[in-house]
């Protein structure tokens, strides 16, 4: 049991790149259809955890299905066999970027690749903007603004730029500014 | 200035600690944190080896936090560097996750615990786009035009089009080998 787990997460975390939504479907496929570990309804409460909860979802997905099938050990195995692929791998990247990121063909390409990781990130935060403003995507338009939303991002923002303010504090006084607002009827 | 390697171990650990039991929602949020941790703050990095490790935990297979921390850890601290800053980033949802799923009815259908995630979550896009601004006002100032097309381009393609961000990362790659291979022809 602790071994088909074992197995199960590591195909998991050596096939989801690109993160947490491209791990989505593939716990699904390993929980739900191969092994039948979840029943769909199980698997939407751990796809709702996840998201609502820190940490990588392979990450979070692996506890909850270890738990819930082999106890802490279960827990254990599974992230480990989701996290394994990653230290293999990543561990070599690491040691030839080291080596050879002097090289100018290397240079070159990384030079290439941060400007667009940096656009990759602006665009992660705007579409969580966009959310939080608006509620969806595909909802943007005055008569849904979401008004304390705003207020929220544009106070925590303006903090952040001005005062070089401690991320980690704003975003929990930003949930706390959440909680108020919601009690207040306004959020 | 020189911290002796225990410190520096403990120091990476519980910073890796603290910032993934904080950090909601995808791999791209913690990287904007990590950067505000040991880039400006405790100066192990430099901004470009933040963005590179970005790079690289983004194109490899499996969760983004744990491909960064592996690389900050290799980084930081040699291969126990490296084990702290896994441990650091996956103890917290461990935690948190095996806690919540005993009750989790309870946890998701409470009004209070979602008003506080809908604010909270103001807050990151409010710390996301703030790294963004920095980190976008430095490509401006590199004063080189591939680089602000680069940019451009891979905005447009992930937000307007959706394009598939393992795409993007191997078209900017490209970009980098064929500027590589003209300054080579070039003499350069």
């Amino acid at each position: 049991m602790l071994l088909q787990l074992f197995l199960s997460f590591l195909q998991i975390g050596l096939f989801s790149i690109g993160g947490g939504y491209a791990a989505i479907p593939l716990i699904q496929s390993q929980t739900v259809d191969v092994h039948g570990w979840l029943t769909a309804s199980q698997f939407m409460d751990l796809a709702t955890i996840a998201e609502m909860t820190p940490g990588p979802i392979a990450v979070n997905g692996a506890t909850f299905v270890g738990l819930k099938i082999a106890g802490l050990p279960g827990a254990v195995t599974a992230t480990f066999g989701c996290i394994l692929p990653s230290l293999i791998i990543v561990s070599l990247l690491a040691y030839i970027y080291r080596r050879y990121s002097a090289l100018p063909m290397l240079q070159s390409v990384l030079a290439s690749l941060r400007p667009a990781v940096v656009a990759l990130i602006a665009a992660a935060g705007l579409n969580m903007l966009l959310q939080v403003a608006f509620g969806e995507r595909q909802l943007i338009a005055l008569e849904n603004a979401q008004w304390a939303g705003i207020a929220l991002f544009a106070a925590a923002f303006l903090a952040l730029r001005k005062w070089k303010a401690n991320p980690i504090l704003t975003m929990v006084l930003c949930g706390a500014g959440g909680l108020a607002l919601g009690l207040l009827g306004l959020f | 200035m020189e911290q002796s390697k225990g410190k520096r171990l403990l120091k990476l650990f519980l910073s890796m600690l603290y910032i993934s039991a904080f950090t909601f929602g995808g791999g791209f949020v913690i990287v904007t944190f990590m950067k505000r941790k040991f880039v400006d703050e405790l100066h192990w990095l430099d901004e470009r080896e933040m963005l590179d490790m970005t790079a690289l935990a983004q194109s490899s297979p499996g969760a983004i936090a744990v491909n960064a921390a592996i690389l900050v850890g290799w980084k930081v601290g040699g291969f126990a560097g490296m084990v702290c800053a896994v441990l650091g980033t996956i103890i917290p949802p461990m935690v948190i996750l095996s806690v919540i799923s005993l009750f989790y009815q309870l946890f998701a259908t409470n009004r209070y615990v979602a008003l506080v995630l809908r604010g909270m979550s103001c807050g990151v896009a409010a710390v996301i786009l703030d790294v963004s601004v920095s980190l976008g006002k430095n490509v401006l100032k590199t004063k080189q035009w591939v680089h602000w097309a680069v940019m451009a381009a891979a905005f447009v393609a992930t937000f307007f089009f959706r394009v598939n961000v393992v795409y993007i990362i191997l078209c900017a790659a490209a970009v980098g080998v064929v500027l590589a291979l003209q300054g080579r022809k070039g003499g350069a």
